[in-house]
């Protein structure tokens, strides 16, 4: 046992390796500014790698968790304490989308972060780490220790490098996630009491703890992961993060973070307390559809772009609620793939919402109009990423969507189509703020002289944009090989709940 | 071979429309040429089909459709499959989708100036404004070219691959695929002139207005796909699947599941086909270039909602069936009769020759949509097939129209509206080719007798509705007709006949072979599709031609449909049918022949009073929206829920939450700590004077000592973890 055969397990290195560049950085002097940035790039792109080095020798068939790293960690009061990483089809692409978000949102940074590009690599990196950490770790003290860890580099990228009102945006954030982690750290000691163990595979063998104390349970850790959804109604922390957040910062927190709390639930919440995700489905359902109008109806007025987009993502984790507790093989499918849609549609939004602000240094939608003239390809590449996030057949997000409301609709877990009915009028109004904002940025006459002069893409943001341009056709037209990644790890999960 | 064939009608326009996209967007020639070659050979596919579908013929089609599927997404145990067929319905659909596209294809490189010079001032996003030539010496005015010539043959492109796969799909998902493409291209489109403001708003409102329909259409099609577990038409249309949708209860409004499934697809087709009250859109679409009108808004594109409800009806006539059950049909009768009347009377005090069109189309869908409300689907199929040909041919002739007027508006510098009808007059000498084409689509749309194929197909359906007892329907759709042919003669009169009443339709004239080209070719259509569907017993001519039409979409749905046996033939609604097209006719050319001046009032005006005004408003329908439904969203999303909710009632709780523990951590630590706890006061005291200090850190940006903290901690952990892992 040594640190080579550490290392030399993918999970391990793919968790970790951001360690190497954070290293690196450290020892670049912080006056060499594009030395710094490409040391953080190639760090994550390496990473990259390697999680696709983790996609080869994973058997889509399996739907067991594979590539397990399991050791004994230490000990608490007899208590057993495991350092469990693996991956299964539930987690494979979520691991996938955060290695593959990380380089996008750091090349996005180029020319927008100009003050202590040391620091932000730094965090940037050690946020990559507690994501991929989060969605590895199988041990519940090690998640909360991987979860909570998120929490830190981000506060700093909002506290730092955001907008005017950063530290309320910041401090909203932190106390928030804070607040509901907490009560998850009781369910979790409790639980890990009543089993000897932490280990979410040993207490999946053991079965679930019956009785009221399930239901306990389960809204204890529906507590943390619901504000981290955000769900209706504990979301109000996420539009003023997104909008003090720095760009690369809202991709990763729309991108990712957020789908830590939707994954939590599907991790835990679904497969420790069966009886109670049946029996809490329909309440979670209405507070999804909730969600889905209120958010899309709070989008439409907002003058400021990233708030408009924030309120969406309040709209669209709706959907994936509902598709994750209407506990149908569609549902749950439709949700994971919605979960990937909306980390790249959202994420491609910010980035599209942090290109303009650079150009123009406001956010204000009355500040534009007629871009599309001076802008082509701006315009061309923003209507195609507004039109997925609509949910336009032939783009990601129509597949997901599509595949929830089926779910949704004939779910006998919550029990009436008319929550699939009430979430579908949210599609319409998906149409309407989307276009509408992109109405106000590119048609009309141009209003502002200042717009006039506006240069198009450059090559470089181009290029931050193609790879997610890319997959919201791919996964539009063909998304048969992200269902086959998780469909036998749905099924195996659904048959657990019965 | 033949499937082979099918799955590439799509492809080609797709293909065409990528490669203008990624490489020929700055060669104006090669962007037309790549576009009308990817349509040609789409079109000579779809002849090719066409021909094979008659050699097999309708009985053995409808069994065996041209068939291939392939599979698509895993869904629970199965896969979901996607395909392409083509059965007798879709082999007809296809006919005449391929050749307007065709068509529509080469006059556009007319109506956008192909060969023209540069504008003078021109610019992107908005129409050409003309260009000032030398010729002999003396500076005139000409049209210049379209400067976003390119973007506008790659989005006609799309919108052709979003048509053709809807037609050729077989299953309902690929259908609302290529269905929600037009949808865009439609929005694209209409709002291709991206600086007017008004053709801003006009493609907004059209994409939401049919969205609101798409949306009810997609629970339609989650319910159903719930029911059967399929979306193909294979798996729906068949006797079992069938009783078993008629025969089970639906959650709301009393129907069966089939009629509840059948209900909310209509809806689709209510906002796609802009029948009341989800009309409001597609006069408002005219903003549009005119070949966009006349494929999108006339010839293709709005009639995929009709073909949708014929598609579906052996879903709707069973959901008639259970008598347990409501059937949806007479409500779909009745928003058909009622939107074809309603649309009537709008046109009829509409001034530009493009909203006349508009709300004439409203209503000649309203008639389709009817007749699938009574149960003549077949009448409803000609009607649509005959009507995409003669609306296609009258809008691509109001936009000849337009262009001579605008030729005369730039070369005397006349600030008239070339739109407006009042401004024409006499138009039949300057642009004869354009002048009879387009009698022949009027005649056409207005059922002249015999002669036209709109008269076939309208009198079918008057014939249908008089012979299944539908009285309200057949009156409200004759009395739809009179008015049809009254606004038809209107137009004639006020823009061909009679002396030009502004100086720019002096000069008026008329436009290159690439416009009148299309418009010969649709106008022989406008006239000979009829003779396809001469009915038997027709007096004289009945058994001169073989009655092809009806029979061979009658099979698609064989079995499928209980037998009726051929409604006996009747002078009744012939006679209606006739009257009230030539006499609509002869009173919209005798009201109208003796308008002299531009600005005179309008001969109803005087007769209806203020009757006229509020059908010159449209019925007040966009006001009653605005303030109905726009307003109040807006007051919902930004007051109720941003204002109230969100900022003041659930951020309102929060920051109490956090004021009170803050005041309870004041309170404990001066009350109870400094005096009670005194020693561990001290340690809790620079406990917290360690986070002031830290958040004074971030504050003044001193932040590296905290990144090495987390640094620090990040190693920590790896270091714990390792420690722990080896020692094991």
């Amino acid at each position: 046992m040594n640190i080579t055969e550490f290392v030399s397990h993918p999970l391990n290195l793919v968790t970790f390796f951001p360690l190497v560049g954070v290293v690196l950085l450290l020892l670049t002097p912080r006056e060499a500014k594009n030395r710094l940035r490409w040391i953080a790039l190639l760090t994550s792109g390496v990473t990259f790698a390697v999680s696709l080095a983790v996609l080869a020798r994973f058997n889509p068939a399996d739907p067991q968790i594979q590539l397990a790293y399991q050791r004994p960690w230490f000990q608490v009061a007899g208590l057993q304490i495991n350092y469990i990483l693996g991956v299964d089809g539930l987690s494979i692409l979520l691991l996938l989308l955060t290695t593959f978000l990380t380089p996008i949102a750091i090349l996005s940074t180029w020319s927008a972060i100009e003050e202590r590009v040391k620091e932000f690599m730094v965090f940037f990196l050690l946020l990559e780490i507690g994501m991929v950490g989060v969605f590895l770790a199988l041990d519940l003290f090690l998640f909360y220790i991987f979860w909570e860890f998120t929490l830190v580099p981000m506060y700093f990228l909002i506290g730092i490098w955001g907008g005017p009102n950063r530290m309320y945006a910041a401090i909203k954030f932190f106390l928030y996630t804070m607040a509901g982690s907490l009560l998850m750290l009781l369910a979790i000691v409790y639980m890990g009491l009543h089993y000897g163990t932490f280990s979410v595979p040993e207490m999946l063998a053991q079965g679930a703890i019956g009785g009221a104390v399930q239901n306990w349970l389960f809204l204890a850790f529906a507590a943390a992961f619901a504000i981290k959804v955000p769900m209706w109604p504990l979301h109000s922390w996420l539009p003023d993060a997104h909008v003090q957040a720095p760009t690369a910062g809202s991709v990763i927190l729309a991108g990712v973070l957020l789908k830590m709390g939707t994954y939590g639930f599907l991790r835990f919440n679904l497969p420790l307390f069966p009886e109670a995700a049946v029996h809490y489905a329909p309440l979670m359902g209405l507070l999804a559809v909730i969600g889905i109008l209120y958010g899309a109806m709070v989008s439409y007025p907002q003058q400021d772009v990233k708030k408009l987009v924030a309120y969406s993502s309040v709209s669209h984790l709706g959907f994936v609620m509902l598709g994750l507790f209407a506990l149908t093989a569609q549902g749950v499918e439709g949700a994971i793939l919605q979960m990937i849609n909306h980390g790249i549609s959202t994420g491609a939004l910010f980035l599209v919402v942090g290109m303009i602000y650079e150009r123009r240094h406001t956010r204000d939608l009355d500040q534009f109009g007629g871009l599309w003239k001076i802008m082509p390809i701006y315009g061309a590449l923003t209507l195609i990423t507004t039109l997925s996030s609509m949910g336009l057949p032939g783009l990601n997000g129509f597949v997901g969507e599509f595949n929830i409301l089926l779910g949704a609709f004939g779910s006998q877990a919550l029990g009436s189509p008319l929550y699939a009915g009430f979430a579908a009028a949210g599609v319409i109004f998906a149409a309407v703020y989307m276009l509408y904002m992109f109405q106000k940025i590119f048609l009309g006459p141009v209003k502002h002289e200042v717009n006039k002069t506006l240069k198009d893409l450059s090559l470089r943001e181009i290029v931050t944009l193609l790879p997610l341009i890319a997959l919201m056709f791919w996964i539009g037209l063909y998304p048969k090989p992200f269902f086959a990644l998780m469909e036998p790890a749905v099924q195996h999960l659904l048959a657990g709940l019965r | 071979m033949e499937t082979k064939i099918l799955w590439l009608l799509p492809l080609f326009p797709l293909v065409a429309f990528a490669f203008i996209v990624l490489f020929a967007h700055r060669n104006r020639a090669l962007s037309h040429t790549l576009a009308i070659l990817a349509v040609v050979l789409s079109w000579a596919g779809s002849m090719f089909l066409f021909w094979r579908a008659l050699q097999v013929g309708a009985a053995h089609l409808a069994e065996e459709p041209f068939h291939s599927t392939v599979a698509w997404l895993p869904i629970g145990k199965g896969f979901f499959r996607l395909g392409v067929q083509l059965d007798p319905l879709a082999a007809v659909v296809l006919f005449f989708v391929a050749w307007t596209i065709v068509m529509i294809f080469v006059y556009s490189v007319g109506y956008h100036n192909y060969g023209a010079p540069e504008g003078d001032h021109d610019e992107k996003g908005l129409p050409p404004h003309g260009a000032t030539v030398e010729h002999h010496g003396h500076k005139h005015k000409v049209p210049s070219i379209e400067p976003m010539y390119s973007r506008f043959f790659a989005f006609v492109s799309l919108f052709a691959f979003g048509m053709y796969l809807l037609v050729v799909s077989d299953n309902l998902l690929t259908l609302f695929a290529g269905w929600e493409i037009m949808g865009l291209c439609s929005f694209l489109l209409i709002g291709f002139w991206f600086k007017k403001p008004s053709a801003r708003d006009a493609a907004i409102k059209a994409f939401m207005t049919t969205r609101v329909g798409d949306v009810f259409m997609l629970l339609g099609l989650a319910y159903l796909y719930t029911q059967v577990g399929s979306l193909s038409y294979a798996d729906i249309f068949n006797p079992e699947t069938l009783h078993h949708l008629a025969t089970t209860a639906a959650p709301a409004l009393g129907m069966s599941a089939a009629g509840l499934i059948g209900l909310l697809l209509f809806i689709g087709t209510v906002g796609k086909s802009a029948q009341w009250p989800l009309h409001v859109w597609l006069p408002d679409a005219m903003e549009g270039p005119t070949p966009v009108s006349a494929m999108i808004h006339a010839a293709t594109m709005v009639s995929a909602g009709v073909y949708l409800v014929i598609r579906i009806f052996p879903l709707l006539a069973a959901a008639g069936h259970e008598a347990a059950f409501a059937s949806p049909m007479p409500i779909i009768a009745f928003i058909g009769a009622f939107t074809a009347l309603f649309a009537a009377t709008i046109a009829v005090a509409q001034n530009d020759i493009k909203r006349v069109l508009a709300y004439s189309t409203i209503s000649q869908l309203g008639y389709m949509v009817a007749a699938v409300g009574i149960g003549a689907y077949v009448a409803a199929a000609f009607h649509l097939v005959t009507h995409a040909f003669f609306k296609a041919l009258l809008f691509l002739g109001s936009g000849s129209v337009i262009h001579g007027m605008e030729h005369g508006v730039l070369h005397t510098g006349e600030h008239v509206d070339p739109q407006d009808m009042y401004n024409m007059g006499g138009l039949k000498a300057k642009m004869p080719i354009t002048f009879w084409t387009f009698l022949i689509g009027g005649f056409a749309l207005s059922g002249f007798p015999v002669l036209t194929a709109g008269f076939w197909s309208k009198d079918e359906i008057l014939a249908e509705a008089y012979g299944l007892g539908h009285g309200g329907v057949f009156w409200t759709l004759a009395i739809a007709a009179f008015l049809t042919a009254f606004y038809t003669m209107r137009q004639i009169t006020l823009t061909f006949l009679g002396k030009p009443r502004t100086e720019a339709a002096v000069h008026a004239h008329e436009t290159p072979l690439t416009m009148t080209g299309p418009l010969m070719v649709l106008a022989v259509f406008a006239v000979a599709f009829g003779w396809v569907g001469v009915p038997e017993h027709f007096p004289v001519l009945g058994g001169l031609l073989p009655k092809w039409f009806q029979p061979w979409v009658a099979a698609t749905f064989e079995g499928l449909l209980p037998e009726h046996g051929e409604l006996e033939f009747s002078y009744f609604p012939l006679l209606v049918s006739i009257s009230v097209a030539l006499g609509g006719l002869l009173v919209g050319w005798l009201v109208y022949r003796g308008v002299q001046r531009a600005d005179q009032p309008d001969p109803l005006e005087g007769v209806l009073g203020p009757l006229y005004g509020v059908l010159e408003n449209k019925y007040y329908f966009d006001e009653l929206y605005t303030y109905l439904l726009v307003k109040p969203a807006y007051w919902l999303g930004a007051v109720f829920t941003f204002r109230w909710m969100d900022r003041g009632v659930i951020d309102r709780i929060l920051h109490t939450v956090a004021y009170f523990s803050w005041r309870l951590g004041n309170f404990l630590r001066n009350r109870i700590d400094l005096p009670i706890v005194n020693g561990l006061g001290d340690a809790v005291a620079e406990g917290t004077k360690g986070a002031g200090r830290l958040l004074r850190v971030v504050q003044s940006g001193r932040v590296q000592h905290y990144m090495l903290l987390a640094l620090v901690n990040a190693t920590a952990l790896l270091a714990l973890v390792y420690y722990f892992v080896t020692r094991s």
